[in-house]
């Protein structure tokens, strides 16, 4: 069985994140699966390297996991995110949910998403046509409340 | 003493290390840490207002204490997903 929460650089395998929710008795599953996208902000992306401070998204995975159960007491979430080089296409992060009812599934997942966004310690380094680039998103804060609220907002719209 | 500073992408880039060992005074905050590799590579100077830490991985804050042997991390803003 996998662990609920892994960075890894092997290819990710939903069903097995699916499977590892030991989903039976539950009413509904939701998966996310992030894609390496072929264009970005008008350039056309060639291809992704991932990097990560490994023991600290782990903990950040885990805490994002921790802050959804005690929001959704009855989901079960998982998340995987991959390192390393990804060709167009391939799957960088994978989220499972499992919950007796659709709503909390789909809430949990789109939560875990935008959190990773905002506090798990990985970044991508952009090879584009022309040129490469380290992206650079939100300051990994996990105390800061006001984007934890923000991220709620969007999972509960 | 001493402490193993990490830094991740485009801070890793700038000082062309992703891991370095320094000495500081006993008493030395992560601010502190960061301060004096500022003043060795001045291109990470424009992070300061960006970048969050961690101790020992664990997220942590500017003020925080470090002990000798701790690994300090500081981290741009992350992208993951």
């Amino acid at each position: 069985m996998v662990p609920l929460t892994a960075i890894t650089t092997a290819p990710l395998d939903t069903g097995a994140l699916v499977r590892a929710l030991d989903p039976a008795g539950m009413g509904a599953v939701t998966t996310f699966i992030g894609l390496v996208r072929d264009h970005n902000l008008g350039r056309r992306v060639l291809h992704l390297e991932y990097e990560a401070y490994d023991a600290l998204a782990l903990r950040g995975l885990d805490l994002i996991v921790e802050e959804a159960a005690a929001q959704w007491p009855a989901v079960r979430l998982g998340i995987h995110h991959r390192t390393g080089r990804m060709e167009i296409g391939e799957a960088s992060v994978a989220i499972a949910a499992a919950s007796p009812h659709r709503a909390d599934a789909f809430s949990a997942s789109r939560y875990a998403i935008e959190r990773i966004k905002q506090i798990v310690p990985i970044w991508k380094h952009e090879y584009f046509e022309g040129g490469d680039v380290w992206i650079e998103g939100a300051t990994a804060d996990p105390g800061n409340t006001e984007a934890r609220d923000h991220a709620l907002r969007i999972a509960c719209a | 003493m001493r402490v193993t500073i990490r830094l991740f992408a485009r801070l890793r880039d700038i000082v062309g290390a992703g891991e370095l060992v320094r000495e500081v005074p006993v008493g030395a905050t992560v601010g502190a840490v960061w301060a004096a590799l500022v003043t060795e590579y001045p291109e990470l100077s424009p992070y300061e207002k960006s970048i969050s830490c961690a101790v020992n991985a664990d997220y942590s804050r500017f003020a925080a204490i470090v002990a000798d042997g701790d690994e300090v991390a500081f981290l741009p803003p992350v992208s993951g997903g």
